[in-house]
Order: structure tokens, then C-alpha cells, then sequence
């Protein structure tokens, strides 16, 4: 739907008609140039010398800067001016308060994005921004080039929140909150002054600016008003804007039920606020336990980058159904929607066919910067199963491959079907930028709930789950809160955590990463659906050939994806799952102790997995089993003798309440016990993926 | 002297200050802000910048004169100093800055009355400098001429 172009030039093209728009800029400019521009900025810092040097820096960017030299008077500001600013940037060193908590109280409450900045650049005090949920980190002094690309950080904020739902609830809902959501969040981000369908309200850069980030993803052209929608009945869901009473009230209702227990449709009787959504209180729930962790997290495991990985990992995973706001996860937890169902779900809000996943296990339920690691390292795998397994069968390859190529359609168009090389050069590619990619971990984490975007990640990529992640991810694009910017992302993963990706499991807020959500249009749903049966009689045989088209198609999502991804991070994502993996795959030779080549080794490990497994079958735990230690050919074999095992899965699904549970209950019913402790992460190494 | 004797003037006398290290690159970032219209940005940041060193190095001077020193009093302005100085391009006094905050950090107030030291001497040294600067270039302008952009050729 476009807005009608009351001759303002307001398209209804993404960001490419903001050119357009910035009718006082000059229509003559680039659209490139003058996207970015009118971006309010509100930069605090107490240092004079440095605030009027960022403002000049800011200004000359075309941005719309307000200074401020304390924190105290940044928070009024913004607490009046509620749609007033699209970005803040602080110090970290105040003397009227400490920089971190105007960062979180920014984030509780205005849900904007929050750079950080400092003479300090002590790696301690750069986590600390992390952690606590910054976009990004900058050393002082500053550079003109830091500050030209913080617009980035509103885009990916902004796009999160259109693609994804936030909030968790019914199947139903989700579908409709993903529409909604476009309407919502564009209305609340444009702070409502703009009527979405009114093109002529402003020829302001800032409202153009907003609209035309708007106009990107709403074409609707519904006015949502104000940002505090009190009507409770209004689908559109408004933003609501957590002011300081309504979130005491939260605090204290969540305290009063317990914060582990604390569940949103409580939290919200509790409070009891007319016009309060559950999913407003699910989203803000989830920030919340994510600033708790950090608080309790971080201290813990300032000094270990590895533990605190997994422990956040462990700690994200605990709310995991509110940590994405991700319908799916919630209605995993529920028990109410079996894998298949989200998947279907999911690319049905995403507009994909829907691919049924036939293992059942939880679609992609959690999608984070794990995910999109998983991506990374399934692509790495399913580029050695390539090289590897090519050329060996290829009749049967040839219909797997059709299928596979099918299910993540955007990744076929954008590799070279069946070009083996391009692939492994891509995974090169990927492998070189990311140094740590656990597709075996990913693999074998597929089953498991809690990695959920590693199964997903992997098991898109095997024929039968294929289809479900990739919807999934796409949906997620705006949840995978991957950051892409280079610099320290206190958030989440982030690119800009160049050191320790602790933030892994805590800014998933902040990672606002966008999956190439177009990419993956699942056009072969049909012929998806042909594949598990196929699989059945011929898996043993066709690990190739799975793999193979995995292999494709997996690579197309992770290069557009991956550019900055710490692998590291990727590589305490799986850390939590290693132990299961480990103690599964006793008798792998893939495993290897260096995280660093588990991306190497994870497809070699892969390869050999699927042979040894076809050897060994594990009655009982051959779905999961096979699952996890066999890359490609493993998760598709697993697939097609799962169908009967689906239930198991589902049972499996119901029970995951978060990351940890969810291991045990699957490793208890694979008989192999719980493993704690550090992952001895021998994946798969990809180290013999030919390149 | 003449117009163009001195931009040259200025223009050496610039480099010169660039090649001792009492200004780092940010000084150009600074002066890449300027422009016609902003055509005095430097020279107000600056002046900015001397305004807020001196009320710093004072309170410095005071809390390391304590009998007690409270290095978490010091240590916030030595910071601060360092992210001005750095954000100016005053490379030596930042580089001084850094050594003081290590001696903060250990406690050892003798040595961080000889980097209080330090620091005011290349603060003054910045000072002193930037402000013949500013004046080579007021004649500059008064003389109706342009101020040259610096190129760095070395």
C-alpha cells in the first residue's frame, strides 16, 4: 500500500525516495547523501571542549544536534520530548551520573539507541558499554568519520522493530502483529506527528527523515497517533513508551511474583494499567531481565570472556521465550506451537511458503546473534560436505539438489546453483572474515531447543528444516539483533565487539542486525515438502548430494549476512551447547579442541559423522543424535526417521522453558547425561573445506 | 611583512607544531570544521579548551595539595583533561595525562605531583603556542587575506 504522494515527493519506495523527501535539502542531492540527514542527535557530555566539537562534528553531518552537558537535564529532555530524538550519544565519565545508567534508563525508557564514548578505551569499561546495551562504542577523540554512520544505528534499530514482532502471543496474533507491527512501529517512530497517509504534514528533513524510514515499511498509511495508545482493542499496538512511574509499577509487580517467575500476563494483571497490552509488558519484560543480567552477569564474568559468554548464553537462555519477544519462542514454551507450526507461521508472516520442518524440533524459535552465527557455520559445513561429497553421487543429487536449492530460494538466487566452487569460495570468504564458525555445533545444537537458531540455521539448510528456518530467520531479521557496525556494540553480538562478544546473550536488543529477509523467498515449498520423504529412501546414500544443497543455499544467507560477525562470539553461542555435542559425539573425530576450528572442523566432522552414523544407528537417539553430530547429511537423515519422532520432539518442545532445560531434557532423552561445565567444543573442524 | 610571507609564516609555523608532536591530526579534524560559516571555530573551541584546562589544572593543584589526597577526586579531572586535550589535538598534553592517570592509579602521590607538573608544562607550552597561532592568523585576515588550509606534507 503506498502513501498516497501528496506531491511531497514522499514514495513509497524504502530509503531511496527519502532523497525525495528531503525536499528543503535540495532535490537535487544524491539519495545517499541525504538520507541520513536531520537525524536528531542528543549528544551529553561534560566536557565543553568535546560537547562543542561533537556538535560541529554532528552538524556538519546535516544531523539535528541538541547538547547537553549533564545527565540529568539529557533524561528530562527526553522524557518531555518523548519522539523528540532518534539517537544519544554519551559519555561515559559524568559527574551528576554515571553514563551507563543514563544508557540504561534510555533504553528502558525511550528504547532508543545509545552510543557511548570515552577517552577511556580499557577493554573493561568498552564491555561494560556492551553489556548495558550501547549501539556502540566510541574512543575519544572522536572523528568526523565515527559520527557520519550513527544513523545506521536508528535504521537497524527501526527495521527490528518493523520486521519482528515484539511481542510474544497466539499464532494468530503473531501473524497479525507482523503486519501490525509496520504500522505500529512506524507510527510510534515517527512519534506520531506525521499522519502516515498525511505526505504534506511536513517538509521538515526530520519529519522526512522519519517518514521516509516509515514509508520503507509501512505503506499502509495508518496514523497511529499518539505513542501512547491507551485503546487496548487497537491491533495496531502503538509503541508504548515505558515512562519512569509505569516502569516502577512493572518493577514492582515483577518483584512481587518473582523476577524468574514473573510471567507477562501476571505482570500485567498486576499492574493493571488500562491500554497495556501482554505484549507490551512481554517486551519490556524481556529488556528488563536482559538489563538484570547484565547486572548480575557481568560482574561475574568481566574477567572471563568465555564464561561470560556462556553465562550469558545461559542466563539469555533462561528467558528465552521472552528474550527475542519472538512469538515462536513463546509459543514454544507454551507447548502450543510444534515446530512446524512456527515455521509455517513464521514464513507465512514473512510471506514464504512454509516449509514444514519433519524433525519437528523447535524452529528457529530463537533467533539471535547465535543464529546468525549458526548460519555462518552451517554454511561453512554444508560448503565442505560440497566439496566433499560432490561429485559422488549425482543422480540422486540432482533431485535433493533441486529441493534444497528450493528452500531458501533468495540464497539459490543469489549463489550459483550447483557451482561447488563459488560456494566454497564463499564459505572461504565467510570463513576468512569470521574466524569462528561452529557448524557442527550449530548442527548438533539444531535439535536442541535452546539453540534454537542453530537449529534453525542447520537445520534450514537440511532439507526438511530448511524451509522452516529460513522463514524463520527472515522473520527475524529485525530480532537478530546482529550488529553490524564495526565498532563496540555493547548490545548483544555485535560487529563492533571487535574483543568479547559477551554482550552475545545480553544486548540482543541492541543487535540490529537485519537478516536478508528478501533473500530467502521459499518458492519450492512444494518441492521442499517432497524432500524428507525422499530423504527417507535415500539419505543413507545422499549425504552428499543434502549436503550439497544445503550448501548453497546456506552460504547465500550467511555472506549477505555476515560480515562482521564475531566469531567469537558465534563460538560461545555454541558453547552451551558443546557440552551436549561433546558428550554425544564421545567418539567423534571431529572434535576439536580449539573453538577457533570448529568451524574447520565441524564440517570434516560432519562428513565423517553422517558416515559413522549411518554405521552406528542409535535407536533411541538417533533423531537428536543424528542430528547433532552429523552436519548435512546427519540432521537429513535424522529428518526423515524423525517423522516419527516428531512427537518426541514436540513433547521435547513443550518442555523447553529455557536454554538449559531444554539440553537436559533433550540430552536425558538421548540417555546422555547433562554435561556442564566448558564446552570442549570439538566441532566439526572446517578445516577441510576446499577452498 | 608582506601577505604572503605571512601565510608562509603561518603555514611553517604549523608544520612546526605538527612535526614537535604538540598537535596530533585531530588539530586538522578541528579545522576541517571550519568554514565560512563557522569561520572561527577553531580559535572558540580553543579558547574553550584553555578555559576549561585552567579551572581543571586549579582543582588539581588543590587536591593533590590535600594532606590526604583523594585520588578519586583526581582521577576524574585527569581524565577529563585527557579527553579534551585529545580532543583538541594537544597530543602532549594528553600523552602526559595518560602517564598521570597510571601514577593515579597507583596511589603514588609524589609522582603524581611531578605529572601535575608535566601536564601544566605542556598545557602551557599548547597554550602559548595555539595563541601566537590564532594571532599569525588574525593578521592574516586583517591584512585581507586568506588564512592558507594546511597541508601536511610531511
Amino acid at each position: 500500500m503506498m502513501n498516497p504522494s501528496h506531491g511531497r515527493g514522499l514514495g513509497s519506495a524504502g530509503g531511496s525516495s527519502s532523497g525525495r523527501n528531503q525536499g528543503g535539502g535540495g532535490g537535487g542531492e544524491t539519495v545517499v547523501e541525504m538520507f541520513p540527514s536531520g537525524l536528531r542527535v542528543l549528544v551529553v557530555d561534560d566536557d565543553p571542549t568535546c560537547l562543542m566539537i561533537l556538535e560541529r562534528m554532528l552538524m556538519s553531518c546535516l544531523y539535528e544536534v541538541t547538547k547537553c552537558n549533564r545527565a540529568e537535564l539529557a533524561l528530562s529532555l527526553l522524557r518531555k520530548n518523548k519522539h523528540g530524538f532518534d539517537i544519544v550519544i554519551s559519555d561515559v565519565h559524568m559527574p551528576d551520573m554515571d553514563g551507563f545508567k543514563l544508557l540504561e534508563h534510555v533504553g528502558l525508557e525511550m528504547d532508543l539507541p545509545v552510543i557511548m564514548m570515552s577517552a577511556d578505551d580499557s577493554k573493561s569499561v568498552v564491555l561494560k558499554g556492551v553489556t548495558h546495551g550501547a549501539v556502540d562504542y566510541l574512543i575519544k577523540p572522536v572523528r568526523m568519520e565515527a559520527l557520519k554512520n550513527i544513523w545506521q544505528h536508528v535504521v537497524r534499530k527501526r527495521r527490528s522493530e518493523w520486521s519482528v514482532p515484539e511481542h510474544s502471543g497466539s499464532i494468530e496474533e503473531t501473524r497479525d502483529r507482523q503486519q501490525q507491527q509496520h504500522r505500529g512501529g512506524n507510527a510510534a517512530i515517527s512519534g506520531g506527528e506525521d499522519a502516515v497517509d498525511d505526505n504534506s504534514s511536513s517538509v521538515n528533513e526530520g519529519n522526512n527523515w522519519r517518514s521516509n524510514s516509515r514509508k520503507r515499511k509501512d505503506e499502509d498509511g495508518e496514523e497511529q497517533g499518539d505513542d501512547k495508545d491507551e485503546d487496548a482493542s487497537n491491533l495496531k499496538k502503538p509503541r508504548v513508551v515505558w515512562s519512569v512511574e509505569l516502569h516502577q509499577q512493572f518493577v514492582a509487580a515483577v518483584n512481587q511474583l518473582g523476577v524468574e517467575k514473573a510471567v507477562p500476563k501476571k505482570i500485567l494483571e498486576l499492574m493493571n494499567v488500562p491500554g497495556l497490552t501482554r505484549e507490551n509488558v512481554a517486551s519490556h519484560l524481556q529488556k528488563y531481565r536482559i538489563y538484570l543480567r547484565r547486572l548480575g552477569g557481568v560482574s561475574q564474568h568481566q574477567g572471563n570472556l568465555n564464561n561470560s559468554f556462556m553465562t550469558g548464553q545461559d542466563a539469555s537462555f533462561a528467558p528465552l521465550s521472552t528474550l527475542n519477544g519472538f512469538d515462536l519462542q513463546a509459543l514454544a514454551v507454551t507447548g502450543q506451537l510444534p515446530a512446524q507450526s512456527l515455521a509455517q507461521l513464521q514464513a507465512a508472516g514473512l510471506g514464504r511458503p512454509t516449509m514444514v520442518s519433519k524433525s519437528g524440533l523447535p524452529v528457529s524459535s530463537i533467533v539471535d546473534e547465535r543464529s546468525i552465527f549458526s548460519f555462518d557455520n552451517s554454511k561453512t559445513r554444508f560448503g565442505e560436505g560440497l566439496g566433499h561429497h560432490h561429485g559422488q553421487q549425482q543422480p540422486q543429487q540432482q533431485p535433493q539438489m533441486n529441493l534444497l536449492h528450493g528452500v531458501p530460494t533468495g540464497l539459490q538466487q543469489q549463489l550459483p546453483m550447483g557451482n561447488r566452487m563459488s560456494i566454497q569460495q564463499q564459505i572461504a570468504a565467510v570463513r576468512a572474515g569470521h574466524s569462528v564458525q561452529n557448524s557442527g555445533m550449530l548442527m548438533q545444537s539444531l535439535p536442541r531447543g535452546p539453540p534454537p537458531m542453530l537449529t534453525s540455521s542447520q537445520s534450514s539448510i537440511r532439507q526438511p528444516m530448511l524451509s522452516n528456518r529460513i522463514p524463520e530467520r527472515s522473520g527475524f531479521s529485525g530480532r537478530n539483533n546482529i550488529p553490524e557496525s564495526s565498532r563496540v556494540l555493547p548490545t548483544g553480538y555485535t560487529n563492533h565487539l571487535t574483543t568479547q562478544h559477551s554482550s552475545s546473550s545480553l544486548a540482543y536488543n541492541n543487535f540490529q542486525t537485519e537478516l536478508p529477509v528478501n533473500s530467502f523467498p521459499l518458492a519450492s515449498a512444494p518441492g521442499l515438502s517432497a524432500v524428507p520423504v525422499r530423504k527417507t529412501n535415500s539419505y543413507q546414500e545422499e549425504v552428499n548430494s543434502s549436503e550439497a544443497g544445503f550448501a548453497t543455499p546456506s552460504y547465500d544467507m550467511f555472506t549477505t549476512r555476515q560480515n562482521d560477525w564475531d566469531l567469537r562470539s558465534i563460538g560461545i553461542a555454541f558453547d552451551s551447547h558443546q557440552d551436549a555435542e561433546s558428550a554425544a559425539f564421545s567418539n567423534s573425530e571431529a572434535y576439536s579442541s580449539s573453538s577457533m576450528s570448529r568451524n574447520n572442523n565441524t564440517t570434516v566432522a560432519a562428513t565423517e559423522h553422517v558416515r559413522n552414523h549411518q554405521q552406528q544407528p542409535h535407536p533411541g537417539m538417533v533423531p537428536h543424535h543424528q542430528v547433532y553430530a552429523d552436519g548435512n547429511s546427519g540432521s537429513v537423515r535424522v529428518k526423515s526417521e524423525r517423522v516419527a519422532a516428531d512427537s518426541a520432539a514436540m513433547a521435547f518442545h513443550e518442555q523447553y522453558s529455557n536454554q538449559e532445560d531444554l539440553m537436559s531434557a533433550l540430552l536425558k532423552q538421548e540417555g546422555i547425561a547433562p554435561v556442564d561445565g566448558e564446552f570442549d567444543f570439538d566441532a566439526y573442524s572446517i578445516d577441510n573445506i576446499p577452498v | 611583512m608582506d601577505l604572503v610571507q605571512m601565510q608562509k609564516s603561518l603555514q611553517d609555523y604549523t608544520k612546526s607544531l605538527f612535526l614537535e608532536g604538540i598537535l596530533d591530526s585531530q588539530f586538522l579534524q578541528l579545522q576541517q570544521l571550519q568554514d565560512e560559516s563557522n569561520p572561527d571555530f577553531v580559535s572558540q573551541v580553543v579558547t574553550l579548551f584553555f578555559q576549561d584546562s585552567d579551572r581543571i589544572l586549579n582543582d588539581l593543584s588543590l587536591s593533590l595539595g590535600q594532606q590526604v589526597v583523594d585520588f578519586k577526586k583526581v582521577d576524574p579531572h585527569v581524565h577529563q583533561l585527557k579527553g579534551s586535550s585529545s580532543s583538541i589535538g594537544a597530543q602532549r598534553v594528553k600523552n602526559a595525562c595518560v602517564v598521570f592517570r597510571n601514577f593515579c592509579e597507583q596511589q603514588n602521590v609524589e609522582a603524581c605531583h611531578r605529572c601535575l607538573q608535566q601536564v601544566k608544562q605542556e598545557y602551557y607550552l599548547v597554550k602559548n603556542r595555539l595563541e601566537t597561532l590564532f594571532k599569525l592568523e588574525q593578521q592574516i585576515v586583517a591584512s585581507g587575506g586568506m588564512i592558507p588550509a594546511v597541508e601536511l606534507g610531511f
